[in-house]
This record gives C-alpha cells, sequence and structure tokens, in this order.
C-alpha cells in the first residue's frame, strides 16, 4: 500500500491533530496558559487561536487546578475540550481534580457521565531546567483506575494518538516529551486515527526486547543499532506507546520470543512502568526466560541542575549499551 | 453587595416551599435513623437546618439546568429533582440508587434530572461548576449552573480560581455560598479574618448578596435576581446564604465539642420550616390543616422510599469493573 506522507515535527504534528479535531467538532475547545495569541510555551498550539478565535482557545492566566477543573466539568457538561498543563510538572497544582473528579465520575455515576476531556503536557528532561521543570511521573497516572495515558515518541504517534485521545469519551493523559518536540518524522497526509493500546515495533530482533516510551525510544533504537553493530545482538525495539491501555500481549510476545528484556525509563525504577513490565516478563513469561529482567532507568534523585549531574541521572545510549552488555554477556 | 427586599409571595409558593423544605427535614431525620441502626453504610452528612437554601434557590430552576453539590448534598438533589426512592436506595448501595450504588452520599450523580454530583471533597465541585458554566456558554444552552460550597470552601484556592473564571468569562453560574459557620469543627471566625464572604464579590468585580440563609423566602428571591442575570447573559453571582446546621459535621458527630448548646438552640429556634408556617400562619396565608396534610403527605412519600430501598436488590457484584472507563479500550 502506498501512502503519501509528509515530514513534519513532533510539536507541528500535534498542531495538526488539533486544528483538524477542531474544524471536524466544535465542541472541542482548548483551555491552557499561554495557548493563544502566544501559541504556545513550545509553539504547541501555534496558528490556532487565529483560526479558531478567543472562544475556543481559551488563555488562562496561571492556575493550573482551576482550568483543569473547569476543563474537567465542561466534559461533563457535555463539551470536548483539551487543558494543556504545558508542563506537566505543573499538573501537580491539579491532581485532585484528575484523581478524585475525572477518574472518578463515570464509575460513580454508574456510566451516565463521561468525561472526554484531554489532559496533556511535556514531561522529562530538556537543557537542564532542573528539578522543578523536569519530572517524568507520568506513571503515576497509570495508578489511577480510570485514566488512560498516552505517552507519545514520534510525529507519526503524536497525531494519530492526539486525535484518538480527543475522540474518546473519557479522561486521557496526554503526555509528550519536551525534548521531543523539534524532532522530526513522516506522517500521512491522509486523515488518520491510531487505536489505544497498541503497541509498536521499532526494531525486529531475536535476542533481546529492548522496552521503552518517549524519549527513550530512540535511545533504545540507538543503543539497539550499537549491539547490533559492535556486538551482533539482534535486538527488537518496542514502544507501548499507550501505557493504559497496555498492549501486554504484544510485549510479552516478544520477551517470550527473544527470552531476554531490558526496559529502558526516565523514570526511577522503583514502582514504576519499568516495575510493571518486569512483573508482565515474569507474569506471563517466566518459563520462556533466559536470564532476569533487566531495569535501565533515572537514578532516583530529583533532577540536578549541573549538566553532568544530569547526564549521570537518565539513561543515555552509553548507558544502555553498557548494562546490556553487563547484564546479558553469557 | 446589593440589598434584596423580600416581597411576600401566593399562598401556593409557601405551601410548595414548606413541603420541599419538610421532604430534606424528615428525609434526612430519616437517614439519620436507619444510620443509627446500621441499616446505612459509609458516613453521612445531614442537611439538617440548611433547607431553605436548596428549596429557595431550585424553585427557579428548570429541569436542564445543572446542580454541583457537596458532601453535604442529599437536600441538593431531592430538591433538583431527583426523586426520594433513588436518594435512599443510592444511600443504601442499592442497584436502584441514583447511581446503581457506586456512589453513595458523597457522590452521587443524577445527569437525568440536572443533578451533576455530591462531592467528597471541599471545594471540588467549585471549578467542575465553572466548566459546566463554560461549556453551557460555548454551546448556548441557555443552562444555568448552580455551584453549592460551604464556608469550609471558600478559603481554598479552588474557590478563588473558580470565581476568578467564572466572573472575567461572565459565566452562567451561580455562586452559592452555603455559610455554617464551621468546616467541619473550624469556626470560620477562626479560620479567616473577614467573615462576610459576598463581599469578597468585590475582589473578583462580581455582584454578591449575603441573605438569610434560613428565610426560604428570602433566599427564593435572592436566588431569582442571580439566576435570571445569568440566563439572560448578565454573568455570575456569589450568593451567601447565612444559615446553619443545627446537627454535627457527620453523622456520629455529637456537634458539641466546638459550638455551645446556647448556639445550636438559637439557631433550632430560626429553623426555617417553623419560621415560614409561623409567617404564613400570622398571615393568615394558610391554616394548621394545610400544613398537616402536607406533613401526612411527605411522611407517605418517605415511607415510600424507604420501603423502595429495602426491598431493592444490591448491585451484582460480578459488575464491580463495569463503568471504570468511558469507552471499551480501557483495561
Amino acid at each position: 500500500m502506498i501512502t503519501e506522507s509528509k515530514k513534519t515535527t513532533y510539536v507541528e504534528a500535534g498542531v495538526e491533530a488539533l486544528r483538524e479535531e477542531m474544524a471536524r467538532d466544535e465542541s472541542v475547545f482548548y483551555i491552557g496558559q499561554g495557548i493563544g495569541p502566544r501559541g504556545g510555551n513550545f509553539s504547541q498550539t501555534r496558528g490556532l487561536w487565529k483560526e479558531f478565535g478567543d472562544h475556543r482557545l481559551r488563555d488562562t492566566g496561571i492556575c493550573e487546578l482551576g482550568a483543569t477543573g473547569v476543563a474537567i466539568g465542561a466534559a461533563m457538561a457535555g463539551s470536548r475540550p483539551i487543558v494543556d498543563e504545558v508542563f506537566l510538572d505543573f499538573i501537580l497544582e491539579a491532581m485532585t481534580q484528575i484523581i478524585q473528579q475525572a477518574a472518578n465520575v463515570h464509575y460513580s455515576s454508574d456510566g451516565k457521565i463521561k468525561v472526554p476531556v484531554v489532559i496533556r503536557g511535556a514531561m522529562g528532561a530538556v537543557r537542564n531546567a532542573g528539578s522543578h521543570h523536569s519530572h517524568a511521573f507520568y506513571a503515576w497516572f497509570a495508578q489511577t483506575p480510570g485514566l488512560k495515558v498516552v505517552v507519545p515518541s514520534t510525529p507519526y504517534d503524536v497525531k494519530g494518538l492526539l486525535k484518538t485521545a480527543i475522540r474518546d469519551d473519557g479522561p486521557v493523559l496526554f503526555i509528550e516529551h519536551k525534548a521531543l518536540y523539534n524532532t522530526k518524522g513522516e506522517i500521512p497526509t491522509a486523515d488518520y486515527t491510531i487505536p489505544f493500546g497498541q503497541a509498536r515495533i521499532r526494531r525486529e530482533g531475536t535476542d533481546l526486547t529492548l522496552i521503552a516510551v518517549g524519549k527513550m525510544v530512540q535511545q533504545a533504537v540507538d543503543a539497539a543499532e550499537i549491539l547490533h553493530q559492535q556486538d551482533g545482538l539482534s535486538v527488537e525495539v518496542i514502544d507501548p506507546r499507550t501505557i493504559v491501555p497496555l498492549d501486554r500481549k504484544a510485549l510479552a510476545s516478544s520477551i517470550s520470543k527473544t527470552g531476554r528484556v531490558a526496559i529502558v525509563d526516565e523514570a526511577p525504577a522503583n514502582c514504576g512502568f519499568s516495575a510493571e513490565v518486569f512483573a508482565i516478563a515474569c507474569e506471563d513469561c517466566f518459563d520462556d526466560l533466559d536470564s532476569p529482567p533487566l531495569r535501565i532507568c533515572s537514578l532516583p534523585a530529583p533532577n540536578p541542575f549541573s549538566p553532568v549531574l544530569e547526564d549521570q541521572m537518565i539513561p543515555n545510549v552509553d548507558r544502555i549499551v553498557s548494562e546490556i552488555r553487563r547484564a546479558f554477556a553469557a | 453587595m446589593q440589598k434584596t427586599t423580600v416581597v411576600t409571595p401566593d399562598v401556593k409558593l409557601v405551601l410548595q416551599f414548606y413541603r420541599g423544605m419538610l421532604e430534606l427535614r424528615e428525609f434526612e431525620l430519616k437517614v439519620q435513623e436507619l444510620y443509627r441502626a446500621a441499616k446505612l453504610p459509609g458516613f453521612v452528612h445531614l442537611y439538617v437546618g440548611e433547607e431553605a437554601v436548596a428549596v429557595g434557590v431550585s424553585a427557579h430552576l428548570k429541569p436542564e439546568d445543572l446542580v454541583f453539590s457537596t458532601h453535604r448534598g442529599h437536600g441538593h438533589a431531592l430538591a433538583k429533582g431527583v426523586t426520594g426512592r433513588e436518594v435512599m436506595a443510592e444511600l443504601w448501595g442499592k442497584v436502584t440508587g441514583c447511581s446503581g450504588g457506586r456512589g453513595g452520599s458523597m457522590h452521587m450523580y443524577a445527569p437525568e434530572y440536572g443533578f451533576m454530583g455530591t462531592n467528597g471533597v471541599v471545594g471540588g465541585g467549585l471549578p467542575l461548576a465553572t466548566g459546566a458554566g463554560l461549556s453551557a456558554q460555548l454551546r448556548k444552552s441557555g443552562q444555568v449552573i448552580i455551584c453549592y460550597f460551604g464556608d469550609g470552601a471558600v478559603n481554598s484556592g479552588s474557590f478563588h480560581e473558580s470565581v476568578n473564571f467564572g466572573a472575567i468569562w461572565n459565566l452562567p453560574v451561580v455562586y452559592v455560598c452555603e455559610n455554617n459557620l464551621y468546616a467541619t469543627e473550624m469556626a470560620f471566625s477562626r479560620a479567616t479574618k473577614n467573615l462576610n464572604v459576598a463581599s469578597r464579590g468585590a475582589a473578583y468585580g462580581m455582584p454578591a448578596i449575603a441573605v438569610d440563609g434560613n428565610d426560604v423566602l428570602e433566599v427564593y428571591q435572592a436566588a431569582g435576581e442571580a439566576i435570571d442575570r445569568a440566563r439572560s447573559g448578565g454573568g455570575p453571582t456569589l450568593l451567601e446564604c447565612k444559615t446553619y446546621r443545627i446537627v454535627g459535621h457527620h453523622e456520629g458527630d455529637p456537634g458539641t465539642d466546638y459550638r455551645t448548646r446556647e448556639e445550636v438552640e438559637s439557631w433550632k429556634k430560626r429553623c426555617p420550616l417553623s419560621v415560614l408556617r409561623e409567617r404564613a400562619l400570622s398571615a393568615s396565608l394558610a391554616s394548621v390543616s394545610d400544613f398537616e396534610k402536607i406533613a401526612l403527605d411527605v411522611q407517605a412519600w418517605l415511607d415510600d422510599a424507604v420501603e423502595f430501598s429495602r426491598t431493592s436488590p444490591n448491585p451484582d457484584p460480578a459488575t464491580v469493573m463495569n463503568h471504570v472507563f468511558c469507552s471499551e479500550d480501557g483495561q
């Protein structure tokens, strides 16, 4: 099948998704700080205000609790808002509305009230922003029943998954990575969506499965290439893309095939996404494992400011390669 | 801050208000009795003493208008039109409850009546109601949103951010503060310096008014003006209803460690039901037999709600995972 495609950036793919969905459905509106005339701190709404105006590009002051709660309430009443926390770090101001209200309403109302809200924020370390602007706590949300959690790694995934998120009838956390906004990739020129819960195999392999989301996917792909070139290892790289719902079947089937799994994560190892995949490997693939699962994660420290310290903290290609060599040498 | 002048309504309205308030009162006293007898699970916060607020406000509402309530919300639900059967069965955790037994007292939803939820989080409903107001404005639905909260919520950031949004966007929301003087056990006078909640309206550029929340006619009048303003595009109002819960914070709290018996007794004398009844009798608007008939009707209504709930089935345990996600692809 030949489909027309074009090159675009991760951030522009999101803008396209928003533009198309806002044009398609007038109940969609966008709310957040600096997302109007400025077009967003990361240019994540660039050009939309001119097209859709003040009413549907709701610029706010700096008040994440109120703006997020407003979006959730509007969703309960029949709109389909996207609320932008800009930096995921600032979602902390709004947690009570997300966990206590958005996640519970549909269940507690016996399925009578839908909550079609997208809660968007950019995670992770970029340009040594320090401990208040660098958090990678995306997996917290997966622990709350009722929330879906999307962690896209490419422009293709941003556009297709954001459109799906907007069309979903429930609360979706859409968590991009700040460091990816200017990365480029191919996306189809035609309309498309990507269903939730479908992992993407980024690179096929037979000796080892490497699982990562967000910015760590590219690190994993680069590490896989080095391991292939220098060690003759055939490494499969899988990006789940959504961690709720999680494509458990795809992960397990790859792990069973290769017999070895490593998880690369920008969040710390304890009680996190890496622990969840580790558990899946043990629960679903125990008899097929040739060695214990390996976790290559950020060290459990607040993000330090000094570039040399932060580089020490967060997994990079060199560390992924060396930890895999150490763990799976035999 | 504005001042309201109460006009005497006709007898029909007086009796309607009385009946509404008596339903709320008797309902809560029955809940108290059932709870003390360990028939009802969970926790309940009773609305006893504050009935004039919900009844006076709801008298102006259309079915499609939306109400966002609090932890003390049974009265708000009933006044908005949710049936006694559905509210009682929900408190009983039965499948026939308005939320199928999944919500209970503090997470009770009945959108088919425009009732968008009680709320276990103080201040939790404020942004939600504001957002519903934004949605109503964007959809040009003509709906008015009622946002109930207590004095306990007004010192939270949630109150500030919500009311600020309501004002700047001129939303069709009426912010109804039920100032019952205590946040759980914390006296309002110990929690904040400015005891006049309505005066805060000025901080947001929002019309505001304080009324005697135990006088249903006064609440009715002020709420009517606020709701008309909201419906006609005039934006939000902060309506402070000064009232009192003559029971404890939750059932089980004697409510006397932090309040004097004299204070509680003085508010009992200002019971919104007796105030209305005495006024109607002394003005010869209604007769003793009118009130007696209402009492009989309400008793029958309540007996039916209790019997319905008592005999209703529990939810099927196999349904515990139903409705976690709004669409099927969740896990």
